[in-house]
């Protein structure tokens, strides 16, 4: 039936001149919708007609803890409201005491909004604390502070430190797995299609890894924000954009390839830059060695999987350098944000865009081995590929295991 | 990663890796000067940063009190005035010459703030939490109309003497939603009682508010060993009016109605008398009828800062039975009657409350203002 309408119109159309005056109805056609749904909209207010699924129960009250500092001061929190209707603060609890609050701004939370309550409650130094809010209708909710310490302040003699932490987990293992660079060029073409393989495995690994964490920080947002459905989309989205950027010029391979590799890496590591700083916020002042070591460990195997496109090409040193700031240095970042008390939506949103760009590196590679392997038909599937892939995964699951005391 | 953190967040976690940053010193060194500002005294800092809710009362808890104040007004009762407001209901003549008490009680639904900006959607008697104190006097006859005004089926259950008809439980003494019951009986024994709904769920039932205090004056003819003792706590007589007397119902709130209370406190509003100080004149001896309804918790206490009390357990006696004490706890349902004198204290405030420090700091912790006299 379509086809039928649509036929005499499309032959019906003149060439040139009515065209300019069929743009202006095209234009008010599109007013028709819009001024359908403001007289809904309109009507659905004034008529009041959904009173009559009014059953006295109270509204429903959503009240998310997205940033918890700790001060001289005391303890500040900001939440932020959901649910039906604005939220009222009526009282604070700590430890199952009242206590004094100051909230900014004052009166009402509407559902989206956010407010800081500020505390004066003499927290102590490495012990559990619960604030509870109570809200009009007498709902509690909970933040539990599992282990108290100062929450950290952006202050220059503490960004030092930091960043020797972040280049300790972030840029050194990546350098270290460089330097197998020479070793690969003289391997052969078919032990190349191992480590290329074994590149993959270890993406397949920090994707997951990666994606799990987004989700676990968008579980921890107000629900308006939809966490998981929000983590999700902005991984496509970011995969979708990396793929067609990447692909403008053709398939990737190269020092191209190796870049957009250790852009997902890097991404990965800013992630797990957050997470270590974020320890610091949530109370673990004592970062050991031994889990120091492990991340080291851990994120050797990057570095192998950025140079390994780079067998065929002859990159130069400062493109090297490049390579291992790209993949290395976000985890200072991470580092430093992550030790300021952040909201999780923020965390969630960084994490999605870096699983996008992982999955972006693993088609990518994935083409590049095929690509190498096609003179033989179902050649990327030998023994020496898959072994590649256990490997990579394997590696990176073990090493995993170090950091996860 | 994060199941890493998660791990760490926990005490045991903090510990031990501590354990791990002792055994590498040299990354602990990096981070040794983070915690070093947790040692300030947050306490210090906070009080004038706060709290001008805390500062209203020079003799306010510092910062650990509610903030705001309870509109009385809108609730349609004040805990202040509670302490004192005797309901002695309508006296008229049996043929016998017998003196008949009446008094008329309507349950109904009411919503009531317990502690400033919190609603509790409470089932009262006569509208307030704790409900009327009935107070009679020994040998009376009484009769307490009752209807139910109410959503829900209630009673009235007396702790006193009475007949089975008259027990205020299902089947015997219901008052259904716009029904009425009328209870009767004699007003035995003297002492400091309590009424409560006995509908079931009987735990829903009185924690939503229905319970109230019920006195029984002794009768001095009736102990004329002991004549001058009954009159002083005989309502209304000269011997009585030289004592400030109140009536306090320790009660609490289960908000969230998750089975521990959120709210605690003594006749209804949290920390209603650190906000408004009880005042005593201190030459006079005080008299406190003190109920315990609190539901949830086994037991509630009273205990009073410096200085001691007799306790006469239920009332029931007018000797004490526990003398010279400054604590004394009781069950649900246990009552007694505390007798003390400021005399020879230094004016001044002096505080009173749970000693169960949780019950305090939720909201049962109170003031006596003692003055040289009352205005």
């Amino acid at each position: 039936m379509n086809e039928s309408t649509r036929q005499p119109i499309d032959t019906g159309t003149p060439a040139a001149a009515p065209r300019a005056s069929s743009r202006a109805t095209d234009l008010l056609w599109f007013a028709v919708p819009l001024l359908a749904l403001v007289l809904a909209a309109a009507w659905l207010v004034t008529s009041d007609w959904l009173s009559a699924f009014n059953t006295g129960a109270p509204p429903v009250e959503k009240l998310t803890f997205e940033r918890t500092v700790l001060d001289g001061d005391g303890i500040h929190v900001k939440v932020r409201a959901g649910g039906s209707g604005p939220i009222a603060i009526a009282q604070v609890l700590v430890d199952d005491a009242y206590w004094t609050f100051r909230q900014e701004p004052a009166g009402e939370i509407d559902p989206l909004s956010s407010a800081w309550l500020h505390i004066p409650y003499p927290w102590v130094l490495g012990e559990k604390h619960d604030v509870k809010v109570l809200t009009r209708t007498g709902v509690p909710f909970v933040k539990t502070i599992d282990v108290a310490v100062p929450t950290p302040q952006a202050q220059i003699g503490q960004l030092g430190p930091q960043a020797l932490l972040g280049i300790f987990v972030g840029i050194v293992p990546v350098v270290i797995g460089m330097l197998f660079y020479p070793a690969l060029r003289h391997v052969g073409s078919s032990s190349m299609n191992f480590v290329l393989a074994l590149t993959i495995g270890l993406l397949v690994f920090l994707f997951i890894d990666t994606l799990e964490e987004a989700l676990e920080f968008a579980g921890q947002t107000a629900e308006s924000f939809q966490g998981t459905t929000m983590v999700l989309l902005v991984a496509a989205a970011a995969f979708l954009l990396l793929f067609a950027v990447g692909r403008r010029h053709g398939t990737p391979t190269g020092l191209a390839l190796a870049t957009y590799i250790a852009l997902g890496i890097g991404l990965h590591n800013f992630g797990e830059g957050l997470a270590i700083g974020a320890a610091f916020t949530a109370g673990i002042a004592g970062l050991g060695t031994f889990l120091v070591l492990g991340f080291t460990l851990h994120n050797v195997t990057e570095g192998i999987g950025i140079v390994a496109p780079l067998v065929d090409a002859r990159p130069s040193y400062p493109a090297f350098a490049g390579l291992a700031l790209l993949a290395g240095a976000p985890a200072i970042f991470g580092i430093w944000l992550g030790s300021l008390s952040y909201a999780p939506h923020w965390a969630a949103l960084a994490l999605a865009i870096g699983a996008g760009a992982i999955l972006q590196v693993i088609v990518e590679v994935g083409a590049y081995l095929m690509r190498r392997a096609g003179a033989r038909e179902g050649a990327w599937l030998s023994p020496g590929v898959l072994a590649g892939l256990g490997l990579g995964i394997g590696v990176m699951y073990v090493t995993a295991m170090l950091v996860k005391v | 990663m994060r199941d890493w953190i998660r791990q760490k967040m926990s005490r045991r976690g903090l510990l031990s890796g501590g354990v791990l940053a002792a055994a590498g010193a040299s990354f602990a060194a990096l981070l040794k000067n983070q915690p070093a500002r947790a040692q300030g005294d947050p306490y210090a800092h906070s009080t004038h940063a706060m709290g001008n809710a805390a500062a209203s009362h020079p003799h306010a808890h510092g910062n650990m009190i509610a903030v705001g104040d309870v509109d009385s007004a809108h609730n349609g009762f004040d805990p202040s005035k509670m302490l004192t407001d005797w309901e002695t209901g309508t006296v008229s003549r049996l043929p016998g010459g017998r003196v008949l008490r009446t008094f008329e009680i309507a349950a109904q639904d009411k919503e009531i703030e317990i502690v400033p900006g919190v609603f509790f959607p409470a089932w009262t008697y006569n509208g307030r939490v704790p409900g009327p104190t009935l107070r009679a006097t020994e040998g009376e006859r009484l009769r307490i109309v009752f209807r139910n005004e109410s959503s829900h089926p209630h009673t009235m259950h007396f702790h006193g003497i009475h007949s089975a008809r008259m027990d205020g439980v299902p089947g015997a003494g219901e008052a259904l939603p716009g029904g009425e019951f009328v209870y009767e009986f004699d007003a035995f024994p003297f002492g400091c009682h309590l009424y409560h709904c006995h509908f079931l769920p009987l735990k829903r039932h009185i924690h939503k508010g229905m319970y109230g205090a019920f006195i029984i004056d002794p009768d001095p003819a009736r102990h004329p060993e002991q004549a001058a003792v009954a009159r002083s706590r005989l309502l209304g007589t000269p011997e009585n009016k030289q004592w400030q007397e109140f009536v306090m119902v320790m009660n609490a709130f289960d908000t969230d109605m998750d089975g521990e209370n959120e709210v605690y406190a003594v006749n209804t509003v949290g920390h209603h008398y650190m906000k408004h100080p009880i005042q005593i004149a201190r030459g006079k001896p005080v008299r406190i009828y003190l109920v315990n309804v609190t539901e949830f918790d086994p037991i509630n206490s009273f205990h009073l800062h410096a200085n001691f009390f007799d306790y006469y357990d239920h009332g029931t006696t007018l000797t004490p039975t526990l003398k010279t004490v400054d604590t004394v706890m009781q069950c649900q349902a246990q009552r007694g009657i505390l007798e003390f004198t400021f005399k020879e204290h230094e004016i001044g405030m002096y505080m009173f409350h749970a000693h169960q420090s949780e019950f305090a700091e939720l909201g049962w912790m109170a003031m006596f203002d003692v003055v040289e006299a009352t205005s």
